[in-house]
């Protein structure tokens, strides 16, 4: 029987502050054992427990994509015991991972799809693991256009921005950068997430999905905008958050309903969300 | 099936030989209570009440049960692998389980394997032990076992099921399945009952389970929607009493929510599985501050909810309640589940 709750152990390889006011760092990990890796194969959209002895353990995105080799990487919000410590580690400690857990989006559905990927402030690390995914040469051609909105506070709180201007540069992707309010040397969109979507969205068809994930107030606002636009509730896709232990089923605190956003999450359609009650 | 009939000597010399090869568990009295503890050499499981005060969860699903441990010793070359915890898993008999609560720990393996994932704490200490159940011939006023999909005298979670044989002291023992067989036979139990036993026990059963006066029906409930139980107006009122103190879900056998905490000791460790509970605003509140159960009625709901509807939509094998009616007893509040059960059944 394998032990679900034994993480593998990890080297921390990189430490990357990743926004201006230091809440967020994104950390490389390395498997310290052999073969660990090919057991942590993962999906874009998936999640793990980072686990640190001593400390407890935090269920975070994975933001790497299954095509990068040899690392996984997180971007962890500073917010609580574990995050805390995890900000004040440095390279070469040893720590550990569990996973990869929960379902992800569902890329069979989306296989010659077009898609519109929703992002807002630091919730955009499982949509850097799918657009990456979907970038890859090997991938590009399994799916239709690719539109990506993604708006944070200000382009400080940004997260990834190498790799956005990088894809801001190619055709086959059409980025839709925004931030709350002016800003200097700030080239794109000015204003928040579900406005910038109303205004550059493709329209709704069949072969049109929406991944959204962002803070609740974007949600919120964004969901009348899809509505708006057409979308139906089937072809919109959303990653749910609530506290979660153990993350493969068992402890029982982050259902909605019947459903475990741990283990039958955390991706969810708007479809089966709405039959749910909004406990998260 | 063979049905042994055991008089008083036999029993305790069957006991004490089978404790030769078994660890053996029984309801033992704590001051006005009864609560499950592994027997001393010669002790005799205390058979006189009805239910212990904790269901026996814990022989399975300890209140705290070390998982792994660690070192965070900088000069240790293994700092920060977390290791599993050594645990031995004796093979165990336990007397004197009442059949609803055996059934219980059957949910609860619903739970720790769930087809994706198996808790191997929770599957070794519960592989490891034969159930050696105690029918109810006199049930309580708060049983409503018989509504719950089991009964005074259920055999689905039972390797053994005793019957008191009326004598003095005397039990049918029926044997229901190769490890209630290999006890059977480490007791060294060899008499078999007479011919009309399984009359005389299907007899017993009919009248313990006619006893049970307490009913609950969610005919109702089952064809509702989830949304339209939980969207109900009645839930603020229904839960209005209630303090979340956690009580019912620790009396619970049934009730299988845990937290991970992680304890230090210097640069020693452990990783523990503790008991919880969805009564706790901690249970689910997130790192921001964002409470999804925020209020006490949201809890309240939460766990009729989960027990009454979610499980068995989930699973389609009946509610997660087996109508021990420890909750009914002991909750300090007066809530009673079959009242609930009632408003969510209208």
């Amino acid at each position: 029987m394998i032990n679900p709750y034994v993480p593998y152990p990890v080297t921390i390889d990189d430490i990357q502050v990743a926004t201006e006011d230091k809440s967020l760092k994104t950390f490389r990990f390395v498997f310290k054992n052999p073969g660990d890796e090919e057991k942590f194969s993962y999906k874009a959209g998936q999640f793990a427990e980072l686990s640190i002895p001593g400390q407890g353990e935090i269920p975070i995105g994975i933001a790497s994509s299954p095509t990068e080799k040899g690392f996984v990487m997180f971007t962890v919000f500073k917010t609580g015991k574990v995050t805390q410590y995890l900000h004040s580690m440095k390279v070469g400690e040893t720590m550990g991972i569990r996973g990869p857990l929960g379902n992800w989006y569902p890329w069979d559905t989306l296989k010659g799809k077009n898609i519109l990927i929703i992002g807002g402030g630091f919730a955009f690390t499982t949509l850097r693991s799918s657009i990456k995914m979907m970038l890859d040469p090997k991938n590009r051609g399994d799916y239709g256009n690719i539109d990506v909105v993604y708006g944070a506070r200000t382009p400080g709180m940004l997260l990834y921005k190498d790799e956005l201007v990088e894809w801001e540069k190619r055709d086959d992707i059409r980025m839709h950068l925004t931030v709350d309010s002016e800003a200097p040397n700030w080239n794109y969109h000015v204003g928040f997430t579900p406005a910038v979507t109303e205004k550059v969205a493709p329209q709704a068809s069949d072969d049109t999905y929406a991944i959204v994930c962002g803070p609740p107030i974007m949600i919120k606002f964004t969901l009348p905008v899809l509505e708006k636009l057409g979308y139906k509730h089937d072809h919109i896709i959303m990653s749910l958050e609530n506290r979660m232990k153990c993350g493969i089923g068992m402890c029982g605190r982050c259902n909605i309903g019947r459903e475990l956003v741990c283990k039958d999450g955390p991706v969810f359609t708007l479809d089966q969300i709405n039959l749910t009650p909004k406990e998260y | 099936m063979k049905i042994y009939h055991i008089d008083r000597e036999s029993w305790v010399k069957g006991l004490a030989a089978s404790a030769e090869v078994y660890q053996l568990v029984g309801p033992v009295r704590e001051k006005d209570d009864f609560d499950f503890k592994v027997l001393d050499k010669g002790q005799m499981p205390d058979l006189t009440g009805t239910d212990t005060r904790l269901s026996p969860k814990a022989l399975v699903f300890p209140k705290s049960e070390i998982m792994m441990t660690f070192s965070t010793d900088p000069n240790d070359p293994d700092c920060n692998i977390m290791k599993e915890a050594k645990k031995e898993y004796p093979k165990r008999a336990v007397i004197g389980i009442r059949p609803y609560d055996a059934r219980a720990l059957q949910i609860l393996k619903m739970n720790y394997d769930n087809g994706d994932y198996q808790d191997p704490y929770f599957l070794n200490a519960y592989e490891a032990i034969t159930f050696v159940g105690l029918a109810v011939n006199s049930p309580s006023s708060t049983d409503f076992s018989t509504s719950c999909g089991t009964g005074p005298f259920d055999e689905k979670g039972l390797d053994v099921l005793l019957v008191a044989a009326g004598e003095e002291g005397d039990f049918y023992a029926k044997i229901l399945t190769d490890k209630g067989d290999a006890w059977a036979k480490a007791a060294g139990f060899s008499k078999e009952a007479g011919s009309d036993v399984s009359t005389r026990i299907e007899a017993m059963k009919k009248t313990a389970e006619e006893a049970i006066s307490s009913k609950i029906a969610f005919d109702k409930i089952e064809k509702k929607t989830v949304l339209e139980l939980f969207e109900a107006d009645h839930w603020e009122n229904t839960a209005f009493a209630c303090i979340n103190c956690g009580t019912c879900t620790y009396a619970c056998p049934t009730c299988w929510c845990f937290d991970i905490q992680d304890e230090n000791f210097g640069t020693k460790g452990v990783r523990i599985k503790n008991w919880d509970s969805c009564m706790t605003g901690l249970f689910t509140l997130h790192g921001s501050g964002h409470n999804p159960r925020e209020h006490r009625y949201q809890r309240t709901r939460q766990r009729f909810m989960h027990k009454l509807k979610y499980f068995a939509d989930k699973y389609g094998e009946g509610i997660m309640c087996v109508g021990c009616g420890r909750c009914v007893r002991q909750c300090p509040a007066n809530i009673d589940i079959r009242e609930i059960c009632e408003t969510m059944n209208k």
